[in-house]
């Protein structure tokens, strides 16, 4: 039981900083990348709490298709955010 | 646009992989965790890394706008059909008139702890196959018109 908890403490720790650091970048293609490993800590987070299924679509869903998404767009816009 | 060719020869060794893992996702849905859409999203995650690493001009061949409208509309009709085909055969509409048949996807469940068989279920892995190849097709074709609605914006 105790490895399990602190496994779990250690993915919702990084689930805090890849969160934070989606938001504190600049480069908006280092926060695409930041949410990606932001969805596989998730992933991982619901195969511990043993739904392997939804941590299959997390994974495609999140950490694949949405980062495609993100890339393309920025590809079609700009990479860094402007100062205001 | 195009990425480096690491990046490039990375994605089109990983591309046949995510295929195949997509696919046995599918297959397997009625046995282990997994379906018609989380495999069909691990196919078109496959896609994405392709449209991703190559320019819209190369990826042109491999992935087809048209190609992809014909997938969906399969898989649409496929997963439609196979729940009609229970009417034909005095059931409801998704009546699973393929289970205990003795024909494929037939073999009755083992009772107790076992490896699982693929030939369990009847209708289910129709209805599985029919759903991963809709999403296969949906999800790379959202992907292709946004990639080449930029494409034609930066062009002129």
């Amino acid at each position: 039981m105790t490895p399990f908890l602190l496994l779990q403490a250690l993915i919702l720790l990084g689930l805090i900083i890849t969160g934070a650091l989606v938001v504190a970048f600049k480069d908006l293609l280092a926060a695409a990348i930041a949410f990606a490993a932001f969805s596989l800590l998730l992933a991982i987070e619901f195969y511990i709490l043993q739904a392997p299924d939804v941590a299959i679509a997390e994974a495609g869903i999140g950490a694949g298709l949405t980062t495609a998404i993100f890339i393309i767009a920025i590809r079609g816009t700009k990479r860094f955010e402007e100062k205001e | 646009m195009k990425m480096t060719k690491i990046v490039r020869t990375t994605a089109d060794v990983f591309y046949p992989f995510c295929l195949v893992f997509g696919l046995y996702v599918v297959m397997h849905g009625h046995l282990t965790p997994g379906g018609g859409f989380q495999g069909g999203a691990v196919m078109a995650t496959g896609a994405a890394l392709l449209l991703v690493a190559h320019a819209y001009e190369d990826i042109t061949g491999r992935l087809r706008k048209t190609a992809m409208k014909i997938l969906e509309a399969i898989g649409l009709m496929m997963f439609l059909f196979a729940g009609l085909s229970g009417l034909l055969f005095e059931r409801p509409f998704m009546g699973n008139w393929m289970a205990f048949t003795g024909k494929w996807f037939s073999h009755p469940v083992a009772h107790g702890p076992n490896p699982g068989d693929l030939n369990t279920a009847g209708l289910l892995p129709l209805l599985n196959i029919g759903v991963g190849i809709e999403v296969l097709g949906g999800l790379t074709i959202i992907l292709l018109y946004m990639l080449s609605g930029i494409h034609a914006e930066k062009k002129p």
